[in-house]
């Protein structure tokens, strides 16, 4: 019984031990700026500290469990207090902990260093995705654009192999340059996420109504990548976070290409598309930003998520639908669409809504539609 | 002066339980409504269980197999609030029903009736939590901490019979407080003084001050989410000019004291446990009866450490930072205490002695990353992740957990007059040990490599922990119904158990008859120092 006991721990154990020898990751990374390796540093310092007390507390516990047993004669002693020994296990203890205070308080003082940013980037978490606003100098929106969940589903429900940066890859990553202090304002749209990229060190909670600030200086550059690490609804577990760190340069032409494309697009407002360029375009816009809520085939999760297929809204008169998606619904997870997409795209989705799952409302709907509903803005 | 006493009241306290069913239904007696709760908790304890092996079974592997993420949340969250309000609290409150009145000579709780109302709100909180799983919408699915406003502006139609279940969970759990807090502060046998009291008694005695400070706390709490989904009032709506992060103040203030309430009763446990099978005096009483004081204070000051991330001032973190590192203070020297009651002790390993020393290791592991919780600047690095996962399951699965399986083993000869089978506490004991250090332990491997809480699917990196734990949880959980069998096996033909159970055990629950009788103490006992354990 014992030994049958034992043979099935030891086997597990080394079924363990051979997981862990053999697991790339094990331990917090050390990460690639300066606030990292200090929170590197500062970890393994403490976890130091509780290994070498475990080792000593656990020691005089199990010397005591395998010498002082009755099965090997021991008489029980009867003392049950030694006033000096107490004020010794007060003290010490209080002492070590002051010395692990002394450097967490330096590095947290390093850590709230924000301020002499070159560059700020608002963060804005969604259900359940993130958006990247580069403010200018005087915190005025330049340009935005939304970072997406980029795994198929066909990988997610196993239906084709994963790759090796399954769910940790996204559409639009965000794009920050090498060796310049950049300045993160956190926030959130619905409920509260959290923003954090663990090579960097930092993580903030992103709350509606509050901004929050963070900074971080990346010397290398590279691909860095995160998670929201609050729960946030049904797919906390799919809005993954990426960094590219771009060197200066590099990163000076692509900021001047994105601001200069943001004015080549309001030109197209003024276009008209045919339907079959509106439905191309408005079922990505769909696969991408109403999926996740109303499902790829139209029947949402009622009584959450409405179904789309069949739908009132969707059959009933164009700019009612239009106007819905544009200001969402107050007070519930129906998003104000205006806020995050252009008129080419809320026409697109719009105008897909209608003519597919089994809806045909036989109309069109153009941007310049939506640049009228929306008050010509 | 008794002996008056015993004449006077002969008939009124020689009466046995009721039969039937209805005994249970309108039972006034502390054993009775002990035993009640007990079976209760482990009732709620299976259930929770299955829902944590639903998790597990979708963590298993990388990508979605058995359910949506939308359940998977429901299950998280409805597995949390299980254990804690329905499995860990009622136990440690069945236990002091049994306990209490026996270890400080009393024949009864002070407020029988009140006992019995506090009890029987249970199964109908929990029956309406639980009904909300099989509502149109789904159940409760924003976590066990419910942070607004995911809890109120998008959260199902289901969550008013949660705050209306969470209502009731406080009216018994402050109830029960008062009676314990009552039978503690009057009903002792002359002769035993406060620093008398046996440590369970203690450590009761300041859960239930905690559990009246914060209970109306946290009704405060979900009040407020109910007014604001309801009557459109805007506390935690930042639209309306509320503040989402006053929420989790609120409920930090309420939550962290709530940790400790789940975990002081387990210290006054294993205090008495491991006196009893080394044979030895307790080393420290005194000294444990300020560090619990000490913990209990301090846990009033600490609560955000749970909101590190939310934004604070520098000042407010560097407070809550050295605030919650004190408390490892106190917390050792608990655990130095222990350790010097074994030493140089005549120990055995009888079941209850196993399951202590596990929690004295184990819950100091837990200790330790607590400890390394506390230090804002890595927190930043831990928080929300598994890291945080294994932390919290170390000090309550094989802490507070493991001190009330312990405590059932080491009573339950007095409570039923029979002996539980040894062998099988053996191999209860150590399948528990091993599934619950294969389920967590790899948790801090797969939080440190960044695994975030309360996800459905993980990305690669993280697979051999995940299908490891999992392995482990099913061990853990089948190793339950061990349990169950040797709680029905002793109640049906255990044999028979002495009067003093245990060689070292000492407390005046040892000088009754075992299986006890109905009335504990009909008339006052006497204290000699033969009882005391300091
Ligand atoms: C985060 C979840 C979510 C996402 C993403 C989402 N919706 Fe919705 N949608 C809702 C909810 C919830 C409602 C119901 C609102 C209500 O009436 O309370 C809704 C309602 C609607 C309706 C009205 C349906 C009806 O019959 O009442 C339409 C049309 C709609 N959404 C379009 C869209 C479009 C277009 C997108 C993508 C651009 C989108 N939604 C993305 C949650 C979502
Ligand atoms: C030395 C003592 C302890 C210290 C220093 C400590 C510290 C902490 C800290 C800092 C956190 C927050 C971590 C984070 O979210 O980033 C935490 C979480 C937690 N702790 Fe402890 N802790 C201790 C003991 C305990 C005990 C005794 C219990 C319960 C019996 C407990 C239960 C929890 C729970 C349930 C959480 C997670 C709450 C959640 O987010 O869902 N802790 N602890
Ligand atoms: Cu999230
Ligand atoms: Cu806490």
């Amino acid at each position: 019984m014992k030994k049958t006991i034992l043979q099935f721990a030891s086997g597990i154990a080394l079924i363990g031990w051979a997981l862990i020898v053999q697991a790339d990751e094990l331990n917090l990374r050390p990460g690639v700026t300066d606030i990292s390796r200090e929170v590197y540093d500062l970890h393994m310092l403490i976890l130091g500290i509780c290994v070498a007390i475990g080792v000593v507390v656990f020691g005089v516990l199990f010397w005591s469990v395998y010498a002082h047993r009755k099965s090997r004669g021991q008489e029980a002693a009867q003392f049950h207090h030694n006033t000096y020994l107490e004020i010794l296990w007060t003290i010490v203890p209080t002492i070590i902990l002051v010395l692990m205070a002394i450097p967490s308080t330096q590095v947290l003082i390093a850590m709230y260093d924000t301020g002499g940013e070159d560059m700020t980037v608002e963060v804005r978490g969604y259900q359940w995705k993130w958006q990247y606003k580069y403010l200018d100098e005087d915190y005025n929106r330049t340009f935005s654009f939304f970072s997406n969940l980029a795994t198929p589903r066909s990988q997610i429900n196993n239906r084709q192999v994963k790759t090796d940066t399954y769910l940790l890859e996204v559409d639009r990553p965000l794009k920050i340059p090498a060796n310049r202090k950049v300045r993160f304002l956190i926030t959130a749209e619905d409920v509260i996420h959290a923003w954090w990229v663990p090579d960097f060190g930092i993580k903030r909670d992103a709350v509606p109504g509050v901004v929050n600030d963070l900074w971080t200086i990346v010397p290398e550059p590279g691909v860095y990548r995160g998670q929201c690490t609050e729960l946030c609804g049904k797919d906390h577990g799919f809005m993954p976070i990426v960094v590219e760190v771009l060197p200066e340069a590099e990163f000076d032409a692509w900021y001047a290409s994105q601001a200069s494309t943001e004015v080549v697009k309001a030109e197209s407002f003024g276009e008209t598309f045919t339907h079959e360029q509106l439905m191309a375009k408005g079922e990505e816009i769909y696969g991408t930003y109403c999926a996740a809520c109303h499902l790829a085939d139209g029947q949402g999760i009622p009584p959450a998520f409405p179904a789309i297929a069949g739908s009132a809204v969707a059959m009933g008169p164009r700019d009612d639908h239009l106007r819905l998606v544009i200001d969402g619904v107050a007070g519930s997870a129906m998003q104000a669409f205006g806020k995050q997409l252009d008129p080419v795209e809320l026409a697109s989705v719009v105008h897909f809504q209608r003519h597919s799952f089994g809806n045909d409302a036989g109309d069109i709907s153009q941007p310049a539609d939506v640049v009228n509903l929306s008050g010509g803005q | 002066m008794s002996e008056v006493i015993h004449a006077d009241h002969h008939d009124d306290h020689d009466h046995g339980p009721e039969k039937g069913l209805l005994r249970w239904l309108y039972t006034t007696n502390h054993k009775d409504i002990g035993t009640l709760y007990l079976w209760f908790s482990f009732a709620m304890f299976l259930v929770g269980g299955v829902l944590a092996l639903v998790i597990r079974a979708e963590l298993f592997q990388p990508g979605l197999q058995f359910v949506e993420p939308e359940f998977f949340n429901q299950m998280t969250t409805n597995h949390g609030l299980i254990m804690v309000f329905g499995a860990i609290m009622p136990a440690f409150v069945g236990l002091a029903n049994w306990l209490i009145p026996m270890q400080v000579g009393a024949p009864d709780m002070a407020l029988p009736r009140m006992n019995n109302l506090s009890f029987w709100i249970l199964p109908f909180a929990f029956g309406m939590m639980i009904s909300t799983l099989f509502m149109e919408g789904g159940g409760p699915n924003f976590g066990w901490t419910f942070y607004a406003p995911l809890s109120t502006t998008y959260a199902p139609d289901s969550v008013t019979y949660f705050i209306f279940a969470v209502h009731l969970m406080g009216a018994s759990s402050i109830m029960g407080s008062i009676n314990i807090i009552a039978t503690i502060l009057n009903m002792r046998a002359p002769g035993m003084t406060l620093m008398k009291m046996p440590l369970f008694v203690w450590t009761w005695l300041i859960t239930a001050y905690l559990l009246i400070a914060v209970m109306p706390v946290l009704a405060g709490a979900v009040t407020m989410m109910l007014f604001d989904i309801h009557f459109n009032t805007s506390f935690f709506n930042a639209a309306g000019g509320g503040d989402p992060v006053m929420f989790q103040h609120i409920f930090w203030f309420f939550g962290h004291p709530e940790v400790y309430i789940m975990i002081l009763p387990a210290f006054g446990i294993v205090s008495h446990i491991i006196a009893t099978f080394a044979r030895k005096p307790l080393f420290g009483y005194s000294s444990m009866v300020y560090a619990v004081a000490s913990i209990a204070f301090l846990s009033f000051i600490v609560w955000a450490h749970h909101m590190f991330t939310v934004g604070m001032p520098l000042a407010g973190q560097l407070f809550f930072m050295y605030s919650t590192m004190l408390i490892a203070v106190p917390t050792g020297v608990k655990v130095f205490n222990w350790i010097a009651t074994m030493w140089r002790g005549s120990m055995t390993f009888e079941t209850p002695m196993l399951f202590a020393i596990a929690f004295v290791v184990l819950f100091t592991m837990g200790g330790f990353s607590g400890l390394m919780l506390a230090i804002t600047p890595v927190d930043y690095q831990y928080h929300d992740t598994y890291f945080v996962v294994a932390h919290f399951h170390y000090v309550l699965v094989p802490g507070a957990l493991f001190s009330i399986i312990a405590a059932v083993y080491f009573w339950i000869p007095k409570w039923t007059g029979k002996m539980y089978n040894e062998s099988l506490g053996k191999l209860h004991f150590w399948l528990s040990f091993i599934g619950v250090n294969i389920t967590f332990f790899p948790q801090h491997f797969s939080g440190l490599a960044g695994m975030p809480r309360r996800i459905p699917d993980y990305a690669l990196q993280f697979a051999d922990f995940n299908m490891l734990s999992s392995i482990g949880a099913f061990i853990f959980g089948f190793s339950q119904l061990v349990f169950l069998y040797v709680l029905i096996h002793t109640i049906r033909s255990g044999k028979p158990a002495e009067g003093r159970a245990w060689e070292g055990a000492k407390g005046l629950e040892w000088t009754l008859p075992s299986p006890a009788p109905y009335h504990s103490f009909t008339h006052p006992p006497k204290v000699t120092d033969a009882e005391v354990q300091g």
